[in-house]
């Protein structure tokens, strides 16, 4: 008895230690794995993993001199994030920010798993290869040439649409400066550019319908409406939950770029949000711990909203994890 | 009367499916002819000169004789073929191992990988970042900082995981080193994804207007995009100036082409390979 335990007490560190140098063994035999890994991993480390902790600086009063580490804490530790609650400019940015994001997603959702079921019920098949070639084009192009673009048809002086409306009689419309149409421009240039491109991957899930479905669905006499309706649209229900939820942890992303190249002072009011204030008060105007504060904030919502999202859908039987 | 029922279903999908691509390229379509005709000639048509009958390249005589636009120009081809490149071979370099089951730790990597699509840091401290790494005001603050994208290394991965082990193992015996085996046997396998996640990386690159607006102040570094927009919104300014002999407008429809080209140029010859190696990455991504 005594003996046994005794070999066991023995055993254990010895097979223990066995096992870490197996581990090791295994390590060093995929080396040359571990080696082509180092150089993105590295990347990854810096420029993801340390502005990660970079938030740090929300909770501190930086300066460029100290640096990230040794600027002082700011006190008290909520000193930026009051200072944004509080300023005049919260509600708008939010509501801006959170309107744009909203409108994005009514507009533009639905568009491309629209086109995705048109292009799965066209017969011809050259009709549908051009179809998607040429639909895919404005998703390449940059928010210049959209912005570009625009200007062609919408200026004041010299646009197309106000041609047309001088020629018969009315008076022009200050589309691109003015509040009441800047969203709606926003949103629809935006829609124009991803729909061909949102589509492949509803594409994509249609393609991994077992067709057997829709063989029993004709012999029982359904037309094409129905077989959309109960084939079509429940096989790529999943990959739609996905999306949607992918969407919604970036509400409060309203699109930087965009934005940034299609407002103007005029605008403002209603074009503002989180990241462009974030982007002229941080790089701008060097008020580095206030812009972190916010664009911290705005993480937090989005990480918030992601996980609440999926906790919803889980409910319903399709999360993500 | 069924029948007639069924063509119609046909018929409503047809014409929906050609507005939506007509849609697509009838914008740049006028852009591209307004760039060509003389603006009265636009006008004088009500705008409707798809085909333009007088043509006139004065405003890219005008746009390319401006020696900021071919600096810029310049400092947009090297970005994108730098960085595409190195892009591909940082992306390459992680996605092979990650796509390998056994290697220990992956699971781990792979966490830290997909992580970043779920949270950064965001804009301010990422700026401190390659400020600091110093980068800011030089050309590789538009190529390193974004030297790999999560979401494309993550269909690269999922498109090597198709290939089979046995693959590379025959070639271990035969005493193959894995960096021999990614070049000559991983590589050549992967030209559809590689050209599908090239395109995604040279476009990026090609349209890059926030990285040189975050990092670059000194103008002799702005790519064509920045420089592009400037000319937009300039020629507006300047609308009624007389002494501009070519219209403003037939500029910034010039500068948009400009802008534009090498993607439609580039798009119908890479298109073929990325519906293959779209859909190969994406089922399984």
């Amino acid at each position: 008895m005594m003996d046994l335990q005794k070999e066991k007490e023995i055993k254990t560190p010895v097979s223990y230690s066995s096992k870490i140098r197996r581990k090791w063994r295994d390590i060093w035999k995929y080396k040359a794995m571990y080696l082509m890994l180092l150089p993105g991993l590295i990347w990854f480390i810096i420029y993801k993993y340390v502005p990660l902790y970079g938030v740090i600086v929300a909770f501190k009063n930086y300066s460029l001199v100290d640096g990230m580490i040794a600027s002082p804490w700011a006190h008290p530790w909520y000193k930026y994030f009051q200072t944004f609650f509080n300023s005049p400019y919260f509600t708008e940015l939010l509501s801006n920010t959170f309107l744009i994001s909203f409108y994005r997603l009514i507009f533009g959702f639905a568009p491309p798993i629209i086109l995705a079921l048109l292009l799965n019920e066209c017969r011809i098949s050259w009709m549908k290869r051009w179809v998607q070639t040429l639909s895919y084009i404005p998703h390449f192009f940059s928010w210049v040439i959209v912005y570009g673009i625009l200007v062609a048809f919408l200026s004041q002086s010299t646009g197309l649409i106000n041609h047309w409306i001088v020629e018969s009689g009315g008076n022009t419309i200050s589309f691109l400066t003015s509040t009441h149409w800047f969203r709606s421009i926003l949103v629809s240039s935006d829609v124009w550019k991803e729909i061909g491109w949102g589509s492949i991957i509803y594409l994509a899930a249609i393609t991994g319908i077992n067709p057997s479905l829709y063989e029993a669905a004709k012999i029982d006499g359904a037309n094409r409406m129905r077989m959309i309706w109960h084939i079509t649209l429940p096989g790529i229900r999943n990959i739609i939950i996905l999306l949607f939820i992918l969407r919604i942890g970036h509400i409060l992303d309203a699109g930087f770029e965009e934005v940034y190249i299609l407002y103007n002072i005029q605008v403002y009011p209603v074009a503002d949000i989180i990241d462009t204030w974030v982007y002229r008060t941080g790089l701008q105007q060097l008020n580095f711990s206030l812009a972190t504060a916010v664009g911290l904030f705005k993480s937090v919502i989005g990480l918030i909203l992601v996980l609440g999202v999926n906790r919803l859908a889980k409910r319903w039987g399709g999360g993500i994890w | 009367m069924n029948k007639v029922k069924k063509h119609s279903f046909d018929f409503i999908i047809i014409v929906l499916l050609l507005l939506i691509a007509a849609t697509a390229v009838f914008p740049l379509l006028y852009v591209l002819s307004a760039s060509l005709t003389p603006y009265s000639e636009v006008l004088k048509n009500g705008g409707f000169i798809l085909l333009p009958k007088k043509f006139t390249l004065a405003a890219y005589n005008e746009i390319l004789g401006q020696s900021k636009v071919i600096h810029a120009f310049g400092v947009t081809v090297f970005v994108t073929i730098v960085g595409t490149f190195i892009n591909l071979i940082l992306s390459l370099l992680m996605a092979f191992p990650l796509s390998r089951k056994n290697i220990p730790g992956r699971t781990f990597i792979l966490f830290l990988v997909v992580l970043t699509l779920l949270v950064n840091g965001g804009i301010i401290p990422t700026y401190i970042v390659v400020h600091a790494t110093g980068l800011t005001n030089t050309i590789w603050s538009m190529i390193v900082p974004n030297a790999i994208a999560a979401f494309n290394l993550l269909i690269m991965k999922s498109f090597f995981e198709t290939l089979p082990e046995e693959l590379f193992e025959a070639a271990r015996m035969d005493g193959a080193n894995e960096f021999y085996i990614l070049y000559k046997i991983v590589l050549p396998l992967s030209i559809p994804v590689m050209m599908t996640i090239g395109l995604f990386y040279a476009a990026g690159h090609w349209n890059e207007f926030m990285q040189p607006l975050l990092y670059i102040t000194d103008s002799s570094l702005f790519p064509l995009q920045v420089v592009i927009r400037d000319i937009i919104m300039q020629t507006q300014d300047q609308l009624n100036n007389p002494d501009v002999s070519i219209p403003t407008v037939t500029i910034q429809m010039a500068s948009v082409i400009v802008a534009s080209l090498p993607i439609i140029l580039v798009y119908p010859f890479v298109q073929k390979y990325f519906m293959k190696g779209m859909l190969l990455g994406s089922i399984k991504g």
